[in-house]
C-alpha cells in the first residue's frame, strides 16, 4: 500500500526527521490560508500516487498568497497520468543548496533490508542506478540487530557529505530506519534530503510503501488507502477476498492459484488473444465466490469470453462444477465461456457441466485456442 | 533415494486442531507419511484423528516425545513467524511453512534466525513437498505424481499440479517436489534445491517452475551453468503482468524494471536450460 507524500512526510516527522512547515489543503482557499500562515514563498504540490508529478507540472511555486490559489486552483483541476488530484501540499519552499537521495528498501535477494544514500538526489533512483550505479552506495541491515549507527557514519563518509552535516544524518538515518520499522513498510524514500541555503538538512519530499501482510497490525496506517489508484473491479474482489487486477484485453479469466493464472494470460496471449484480467479464486470453489469473480468479470464491457481454468486438487472436480453452476445460475452471463476442468473428479464434474452450454477443453492450449477463436469471430467448436 | 522427504521423515503438524491443520493431516497421514506429533498450545493431552496423532503444547516436548524430525505449519500469517522461531529452538531440521500472508519483515528476522542455528525452511506460502509413494509433507494433492525420476522444484502451487499431472499422464514420474513459494523472503531457493537434485542418485532430470519478480531464476541460471550436469527444463509464469502489480504472490512483482519473465526466460536459456513456452509442453521436453 502506497502512502502519499504528505502522509510519508507527517510520518517522517514524528520520527525526528526534518521536514518543510507546511500542510495539505483540499480546496484553493485553504491553500490560500495555508499560504499566508507560512509567509513568502510557497510550493504547492499535487498529492497522487505516481511518479513525474513536476514534469506534468503538478508541482509549482508561488510568491504570494494569491499565487498559491491560483495555481493550487488549477493543480486541484488536474488529472496525473489518470488520476484526479484530490489534495495539495503546501509547503513554504526553501532555497536549495545540494540534493540528496536517502532510502530504505527490502533486499530480496539478501533477506534484508537495504539503506541507499547518493549525493545525486532529485531524480529517480532507478535512473541514477542504471545511469551511474558508482554514485549509490548500500548498506545491509541486520533485521534482528536494526540500523547501527556506525553504517549511517559510514554510508556520510562514503557519499561525501561534509563531516558538519554527520549527526543531523544520522539522527535522519535512525529516524527513516524506526518508521521503517514500525510501519512494516517495503520503502522509506527521502528524494530529495537537501542541504539548505541555510546549510540544514531538510526532508523535501517523502514516500513510503507499505507491506499488505503486515496491515492487520496497523489498523491506523491501513485506512490511508487511497482508492484511487485502483480500478473499482479490483476493491470490489478484495472484499471478496479474491486477488484481481484489472487489464486490457477481451478475455475474461478465471483461474485457482496465482502462478496459474499468470500461466493462464501467458497462453491466451500466446496464442493471440488478450487477457482481461488476472484472477486467483484461491484454494476451494464455493459458488458465492465464483458468482462474485464472475460479475466482477463481467463488468468490463470489453469482456467477449470468460475462461475458466480450474485445476482439481484437494478441491475435488466436482465440488468446483458445482460451485460453477450454482454461479451460472445466479448471474446469467451472456458471453461464451470456456472450460477446462482437470485433476481429481474432472470427468465428473465435466459430466456435471454438460448442459451449462459451456464450450469445454481438454487442456490449456485448447482452451486458450477456444477463447481467442470466440472473440476474433470464429468458429469455437 | 529422494530429497529431504522420504519413509524416515517423522513429522509434527504445528497447527493440527485448526481446520486446514486437521484436514491436511488426515490427508498426509492417508498418503502414509509419519505424524508422530501434533502441536497446538493449550490442547496437550488430546488426540486427534481417531487417536492417530498426539497433540502437545509445544514443539519441544513434541520432539522429546516422538523423535519428531521435521514440522509442518499450519498456524495463521501473525502467528506463523513464532512457529518458525519455536521449531527452530526445539532442534527441527527440516521445517516447512505453508502460511500465506507472512509480513516481510517477521520473515527477514526469520530466517536471519535459521542461517544462525543451520535449519532448514521451505516456504513460506507453498504447498510444500511430496515424495511419492514416500512421504508427503505439505498440501499437494497425493494421486496426482507417481515415483520416478524428476526432480521438481517451483514457486507456485496449483501450477505445480498442473505439471505433476501432465507428467504422470504420459506415465511421468517424479522423485521429489518441492514448493518453495510465492513470497519475496523464503527458506529453501532454487539453488538448495537444484544443488540436492544434482547429488540425489534417484533425480536424473530437473524441471524448474519460476515466475516473475526477484531474481531468483537469474541466479539458478549461472548455478546451472557452472554446477549442473543433469537436464533442466523451466517455465515461467507472468509473461504478460503489467509492472508494478503484485499477482496474486507477495513476491510475484515487477519493480524499477527488474523481476521480468523476459529476463529470466534469456538467463536461463543462456545457461543451456530449455524453455517451455506452455506448461504443457513440459513432458515432450524431458
Amino acid at each position: 500500500m502506497k502512502l502519499h507524500e504528505y502522509q510519508s512526510k507527517q510520518i517522517f516527522a514524528k520520527y525526528g526527521i526534518p521536514i518543510p512547515r507546511g500542510r495539505v489543503a483540499a480546496t484553493p482557499e485553504e491553500a490560500k490560508h495555508i499560504a499566508e500562515e507560512l509567509g513568502g514563498r510557497v510550493v504547492v504540490k499535487s498529492q497522487v500516487l505516481v511518479g513525474g508529478r513536476g514534469k506534468a507540472g503538478g508541482i509549482r511555486l508561488a510568491k504570494t498568497s494569491k499565487e498559491a490559489e491560483e495555481v493550487a486552483g488549477q493543480i486541484l483541476a488536474m488529472e496525473i497520468k489518470g488520476l484526479p488530484v484530490r489534495k495539495v501540499l503546501v509547503d513554504e519552499a526553501a532555497a536549495i543548496d545540494k540534493e540528496i537521495y536517502l532510502g530504505i528498501t527490502n533486499d530480496r535477494a539478501a533477506h534484508k533490508p537495504v539503506m541507499m544514500a547518493s549525493m545525486a538526489g532529485g531524480v529517480e533512483i532507478e535512473e541514477v542506478a542504471r545511469q551511474t550505479p558508482e554514485l549509490i552506495i548500500k548498506a545491509h541491515i541486520d533485521p534482528l540487530l536494526g540500523l547501527r549507527d556506525y553504517q549511517s557514519r559510514d554510508i556520510a563518509y562514503k557519499i561525501d557529505l561534509p563531516r558538519d552535516h554527520w549527526r543531523v544524518f544520522g539522527q535522519i538515518a535512525r529516524g527513516l530506519w524506526q518508521a521503517y520499522l514500525d510501519c512494516d513498510a517495503s520503502l522509506a524514500e527521502i528524494n530529495p534530503l537537501v542541504i539548505t541555503g541555510e546549510n540544514k538538512l531538510v526532508a523535501l519530499d517523502g514516500k513510503m510503501v507499505l507491506d499488505d501482510n503486515a496491515l492487520f497490525r496497523h489498523t491506523d496506517l491501513a485506512e490511508m488507502r487511497d482508492l484511487d489508484i485502483e480500478a473499482p473491479s479490483e476493491i470490489e474482489a478484495r472484499r471478496y477476498g479474491l486477488s484481481f487486477i484489472k487489464l486490457d484485453g477481451s478475455i475474461g479469466c478465471m483461474v485457482n492459484g496465482a502462478g496459474l493464472a499468470m500461466t493462464t494470460m501467458d497462453i491466451i496471449k500466446l496464442f493471440g488473444g488478450e487477457p482481461a484480467n488476472f484472477l486467483d479464486i484461491g484454494g476451494g470453489a464455493s459458488s458465492e465466490k465464483v458468482a462474485a469473480a464472475l460479475r466482477i468479470i463481467l463488468s468490463d464491457q470489453n469482456v467477449k469470453a470468460v475462461l475458466f481454468n480450474v485445476f482439481g486438487g484437494i478441491t475435488r472436480g466436482d465440488e468446483v462444477a458445482r460451485g460453477i453452476l450454482a454461479a451460472l445460475d445466479e448471474v446469467k452471463p451472456q458471453v461464451p465461456m470456456v472450460i477446462r476442468l482437470v485433476g481429481t473428479n474432472a470427468e465428473e464434474g465435466l459430466r456435471m457441466l454438460a448442459n451449462a452450454k459451456m464450450i469445454t477443453a481438454e487442456t490449456l492450449a485448447d482452451a486458450a485456442k477456444k477463447s481467442v477463436a470466440i472473440v476474433k469471430g470464429g468458429a469455437a467448436q | 533415494m529422494s530429497i529431504l522427504v522420504d519413509k524416515n521423515t517423522r513429522l509434527v503438524v504445528q497447527g493440527v486442531t485448526g481446520n486446514e491443520g486437521l484436514f491436511h493431516t488426515s490427508q498426509m497421514v492417508a498418503y502414509g507419511t509419519n505424524v508422530v506429533a501434533g502441536m497446538t498450545p493449550g490442547k496437550g493431552g488430546e488426540w486427534v484423528l481417531d487417536g492417530k496423532v498426539p497433540v502437545f503444547d509445544s514443539v519441544k516436548v513434541a520432539v522429546e516425545a516422538t523423535g519428531a524430525n521435521t514440522s509442518i505449519i499450519f498456524v495463521p500469517a501473525r502467528f506463523a513467524a513464532d512457529a518458525i522461531f519455536e521449531a527452530a529452538d526445539a532442534g527441527i531440521g527440516l521445517i516447512v511453512c505453508i502460511t500465506e500472508g507472512i509480513p516481510v519483515l517477521d520473515m527477514m528476522r526469520a530466517r536471519d534466525y535459521l542461517d544462525q542455528k543451520g535449519c532448514r525452511l521451505v516456504g513460506p506460502n507453498c504447498p510444500g513437498l511430496l515424495t511419492p509413494g514416500e512421504a508427503k509433507v505439505g498440501i499437494i494433492p497425493g494421486n496426482i505424481s507417481i515415483p520416478g525420476n524428476i526432480g521438481v522444484v517451483s514457486r507456485s502451487g496449483t501450477l505445480t499440479y498442473e505439471v505433476l499431472y501432465a507428467l504422470k499422464l504420459v506415465g511421468m514420474g517424479v522423485s521429489t517436489c518441492v514448493g518453495i513459494g510465492g513470497d519475496p523472503v523464503n527458506g529453501t531457493n532454487f539453488i538448495d534445491c537444484l544443488e540436492l537434485f544434482e547429488a540425489d542418485p534417484q533425480t536424473e532430470k530437473v524441471v524448474l517452475i519460476g515466475e516473475i519478480g526477484g531474481t531468483d531464476e537469474e541466479r539458478a541460471a549461472e548455478y546451472i551453468a557452472d554446477h549442473m550436469t543433469k537436464p533442466v527444463v523451466s517455465f515461467i509464469a507472468g509473461q504478460t503482468a503489467p509492472p508494478g502489480k503484485r499477482m496474486g504472490h507477495a513476491g510475484a512483482i515487477i519493480e524499477g524494471g527488474a523481476g521480468t519473465a523476459a529476463d529470466k526466460v534469456k538467463a536461463l536459456e543462456a545457461a543451456g536450460v530449455r524453455v517451455a513456452s506452455h506448461p504443457e509442453e513440459i513432458p515432450g521436453m524431458l
